[in-house]
């Protein structure tokens, strides 16, 4: 039986959480094997970043070099390859992250394996759970190939606790060939709140909210709680909110304790990323709207007449 | 430029999902091109109306239904299909990009568009697969795509923001949602005005594709064997969400906030 590979994804020099949902999937899937080493892998950063990941699992490989200082899916794919056979491994995984998604069916290409997207659950060492038609259907897979390449889905796999510590060495990514990619730049959004992906509390906005500065209506009630803002792709497209807060079955999916759908119809697409909340509450003026049909309470009104309201009353609640 | 670009045919993204033993039960389904497809074949003529001997060529892997997808796409203003005959209900990730894989080197395109992901089995792995595959660069969830000399300059979308990549011809890019808003696409020469979203077919545009040539070849044609990684074992319905109340006044909304979701 071979071990499990966990692709570490780190942002300035820290292990992000999304590593930790991957890490829970690889120790349920180790329970279902019957035994593996659970290694990681860290590709591209310093030491920080692997001596932290090594108090969740056995082994921590790091490759470093020029080439693969910052993300690119050729290079990286071959130093995944490589540290994969050394590592003795049959499966690689991470957390289906914007670079998870775009490198790792590359990887499995290059080891000629199967893979698996979003995996929701565990069923066996071959079996899963995952998601398909939007949210509307649960498929059981079932991987024919020796190995496999998996992402799973963070929303459903709460961030492991770290286990003691393992090893850190480092390992030989072997030639690298960017075959003339490269990148130019990368715009990032700077936002002081929460990862949407992690926050308990979810404030979102859709198209009903008319205009980019309405969105401060919903940061203050945001900020009440510590929360994270979402959209979705009607508000995006709009230009009202950058891109990547985005609910749904193209954007980020979310579970917190709470999200407050606000302005916002409740397309299939949408609730894709949102539906598996714990406590949904919807803000629209259309009795209609499907939204609704989700929601824990729904509240039919126009959100001018009632969120200034709510998020005085739920101040005076929390600063109690 | 020779554009291939691929699409499925998904059922109707818009209707209730019909579950039946284990399968998507399809009777009565109406089916539509995978819009992400939809989206790369806007994507691919925006490119070719740079001017140019330009050549858009759709591909399809499905039973011989889907050539009435493909000629939606051909509608669209796409030149010719190939229809590669397979289950698509079936076929995994690995088998369909075998094959568009092999269409590649039959048809050497400057650029191979994909969608994202189909929104049937929402999988987002057929075009890096390929890239892999063919060792070809790539550039996966495009939102903005520029056209420059012998290469391509692709916006990204990444978690926390855009990534601007740079890949020389040939190579695979597979589209995002915003890829089909006006400016999106730019190519030197092209200076016409986009309308946010797909076009939709011309009356002109649907009597031209009538006459348009859409090739069937089999997997074999190709001299492709692809047998499955990933087996679909069955489908069910998720567990539903126990239907909520309307509440009468923000008040009420707080009271039950607290009181019954413990969520304040
Ligand atoms: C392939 C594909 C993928 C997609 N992926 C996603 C995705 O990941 N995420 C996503 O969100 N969408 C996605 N979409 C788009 C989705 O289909 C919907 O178009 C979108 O979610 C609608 O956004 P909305 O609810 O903001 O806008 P609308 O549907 O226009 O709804 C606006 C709502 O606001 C309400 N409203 C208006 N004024 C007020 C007011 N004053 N007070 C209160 N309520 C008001 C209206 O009653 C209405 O219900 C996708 C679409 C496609 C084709
Ligand atoms: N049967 C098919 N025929 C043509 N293209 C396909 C088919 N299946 C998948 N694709 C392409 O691959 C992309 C990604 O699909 P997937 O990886 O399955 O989510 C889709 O957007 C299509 O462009």
């Amino acid at each position: 039986m071979g071990n499990i590979l966990i692709l570490a994804e780190h942002t300035d020099g820290k292990l992000r959480a999304a590593t930790l949902s991957a890490v829970s999937f690889a120790r349920k899937l180790k329970e279902a094997k019957g035994g593996a080493e659970l290694h990681g892998l860290v590709i591209g950063a310093g030491a920080s970043v692997a001596d932290e990941f090594a108090k969740y699992v056995d082994k921590v490989s790091t490759v470093e070099s020029a080439e693969l200082a910052s993300y690119q899916a050729e290079t990286w794919s071959g130093a995944a390859k490589q540290v994969f056979e050394q590592a003795g491994a049959d499966v690689l995984c991470a957390a289906a992250t914007s670079t998870a998604k775009d490198l790792l069916p590359r990887v499995a290409a290059l080891l000629g394996c199967g893979m698996v997207s979003e995996v929701a659950t565990v069923e066996g060492p071959k079996t899963f759970k995952r998601p398909m038609l939007a949210g509307n259907a649960i498929g059981t897979v079932e991987v024919l190939s020796d190995k496999m390449v998996a992402t799973v889905r963070q929303s459903e796999w709460a961030a492991a606790e770290p286990s003691g510590t393992g090893t850190v060495a480092a390992a030989d990514g072997g030639a690298m060939n960017a075959l003339g990619a490269s990148v130019e730049r990368v715009e990032t959004v700077k936002n002081e709140r929460p990862d949407l992906t992690e926050a308990s509390v979810v404030i979102a906005g859709g198209r009903g909210m008319k205009a980019a500065e309405n969105f401060a209506h919903l940061e203050k009630l945001a900020d009440i709680f510590g929360g994270a803002m979402g959209a979705t792709r009607a508000a995006c497209d709009a230009g009202m909110v950058p891109n990547d807060l985005q609910v749904g079955q193209t954007g980020k999916v979310v579970a917190p304790d709470l999200y407050i759908a606000i302005g916002i119809s409740g397309a299939i697409q949408h609730l894709a990323g949102m539906k598996g909340s714990k406590v949904i509450v919807a803000i629209n003026k259309d009795p209609e709207a499907p939204i609704f049909s989700v929601a824990d309470y729904g509240l039919v009104a126009k959100w001018e007449d009632t969120l200034p309201e709510l998020t005085e009353k739920i101040q005076v609640i929390k600063s109690r | 430029m020779k554009i291939l670009v691929t699409a499925k045919r998904v059922p109707d993204p818009e209707q209730k999902v019909k579950l039946n033993g284990g399968v998507v039960d399809t009777s009565g389904m109406n089916f539509v091109v995978n819009p992400f497809d939809e989206y790369a074949v806007e994507a691919a003529l925006r490119l070719a109306e740079a001017g140019g001997d330009n050549e858009v060529v759709v591909l399809s892997i499905g039973s011989k239904d889907v050539s009435q997808q493909i000629r939606s796409c051909l509608a669209m203003g796409a030149h010719r299909g190939i229809l590669v005959e397979g289950d698509d209900n079936a076929l995994d990730a690995e088998q369909v990009a075998r094959i568009v894989a092999a269409v590649y080197e039959r048809e050497k395109p400057d650029l191979l568009l994909l969608g994202k992901q189909t929104v049937d089995g929402d999988a987002n792995q057929v075009a890096q697969l390929v890239a892999g595959f063919l060792g070809l660069p790539q550039a996966c969830f495009a939102c903005e795509i520029e056209l420059g000399d012998n290469l391509l300059s692709v916006g990204r979308e990444i978690d926390g923001g855009t990534e601007y990549k740079r890949v020389p011809l040939p190579a695979v890019v597979s589209v995002d949602l915003r890829i089909v808003l006006p400016t999106a696409v730019r190519a030197p020469g092209n200076s016409q005005t986009y309308a946010e979203g797909p076009r939709y077919a011309s009356l002109k545009g649907i009597m031209q594709a009538k006459k348009k040539k859409i090739e069937e070849i089999s997997a074999g044609d190709l001299g492709v064997t692809p047998t499955p990684m990933v087996k679909t074992v069955t489908i069910e319905a998720p567990a539903e969400r126990g239907g909520g109340v309307i509440v009468g006044s923000v008040d009420e909304l707080i009271s039950k906030l607290r009181d019954e979701a413990k969520a304040l």
